[in-house]
């Protein structure tokens, strides 16, 4: 929204963006057929099996469903705490 | 002849599958194509009067498909156009009354005689969409652009391409221009972008079609309307033409054009 359209009153409620972001994030669960909970076990699990092996910080993970092109693409990003021997 | 067979379907109910049907079949007939169109939404008949036809029927699909008529018996020619048919649903009976190998059968007997056979395609997915999808060559799919319409498309595009009849094309009806521009409607961009999909058609709400409805004549029938215009071009892509997407911008006004200036 420009100086303008300011002045001129014209609000900007762009439920547009709203539409799209929520879509997007819905689709993306809708096209793997893995719903928000599921999505909360698979990361308990993943967590759990990774920390056998070496030890996460466990806030710093960042597991999310992505789609370009109608492919989905699960990404993690899992931050391994460094232990000095 | 060898028929291409296009089937019109959304998923969600509503978003103008029956409306894009009659005026897609009756833009090709007018362009010399001999076709014939199927309303395969089988105790929910609606093409028949949308297209003005209810009258004239005797026969309908399901009497075609167990045997009590004739193919021919049950096609209705449209009078106000060259070559125009219809074949209309029953409207008595639910959808387990037909097959998908039926439709794939009664398909393969208008192939050699059309240019195009579209198939009106009813709401949903279950057995009413198998069957509409069954014989199709191409898929063309209806959305408007609002969340629910969009995320029924998706489905819909990822059983098309489960089915192997893809990659689907999409047509975005009513698209209000007011709405856009004041970012409360999504564009046809961001439908796309959502759905990774080639964009056959955008169509604008139009009260003209409500008109066109109760009178029972499609609006490409008719000159003068944007609707009807968007409807023309789509049947001219399905032809091989390559026609340009209309330009719905209408011109800044003064205010928009000073600050455009001073901004930069």
């Amino acid at each position: 929204m420009n100086f303008f359209d300011r002045l001129l009153g014209r609000t900007e409620s762009n439920s547009s963006h709203v539409a799209k972001n929520r879509l997007q994030l819905v689709l993306v669960h809708d096209r793997v057929d893995l719903s928000p909970g599921k999505m909360d076990q698979l990361k308990d699990d993943l967590i759990e099996v990774i920390s056998k092996y070496v030890e996460i910080d466990q806030h710093g993970i960042d597991i999310a469903l992505t789609n370009s092109n109608r492919q989905s693409r699960l990404t993690a990003q899992i931050p391994v705490v460094n232990v000095r021997k | 002849m060898s028929a291409t067979v296009i089937t019109i379907t959304s998923g969600k109910g509503g978003v103008g599958k029956t409306t894009t049907t009659a005026n897609l079949s009756a833009a090709l007939a007018a362009c010399g194509k001999k076709v014939v169109a199927i309303d395969a939404d089988i105790g929910l008949r609606n093409l028949d009067v949308v297209m003005g036809l209810e009258n004239r029927i005797v026969y309908d699909l399901v009497n075609v498909v167990e045997g009590t008529c004739r193919l021919r018996q049950a096609m209705i020619k449209d009078k106000r156009v060259d070559e125009l048919y219809l074949i209309p649903a029953a409207q008595s009976r639910d959808k387990s009354a037909v097959k998908p190998e039926d439709m794939i059968a009664v398909v393969d007997q208008l192939r050699d005689e059309f240019d195009f056979v579209i198939i009106d395609s009813p709401a949903g997915i279950e057995q009413g969409f198998k069957n509409a999808v069954a014989p199709a060559d191409r898929v063309l799919i209806v959305t408007t652009p609002e969340v629910s319409a969009v995320r029924d498309a998706d489905r819909i595009i990822g059983l098309i391409e489960a089915e192997e009849k893809g990659p689907a094309d999409l047509i975005v009806n009513r698209l209000r221009l007011d709405m856009v521009k004041r970012g409360d409607m999504l564009t046809t961009d961001d439908v796309i972008d959502i759905l990774a999909i080639n964009l056959i058609g955008i169509v604008p709400d139009d009260e003209k079609i409500i008109v066109s409805t109760n009178q029972g004549r499609p609006l490409v029938m008719e000159n003068g309307s944007m609707a009807g215009q968007a409807f023309r071009n789509i049947g001219l892509r399905l032809m091989g033409q390559n026609v340009p997407f209309m330009s719905f911008e209408q011109p800044d006004s003064f205010m928009k054009r000073l600050s455009k200036f001073l901004m930069g």
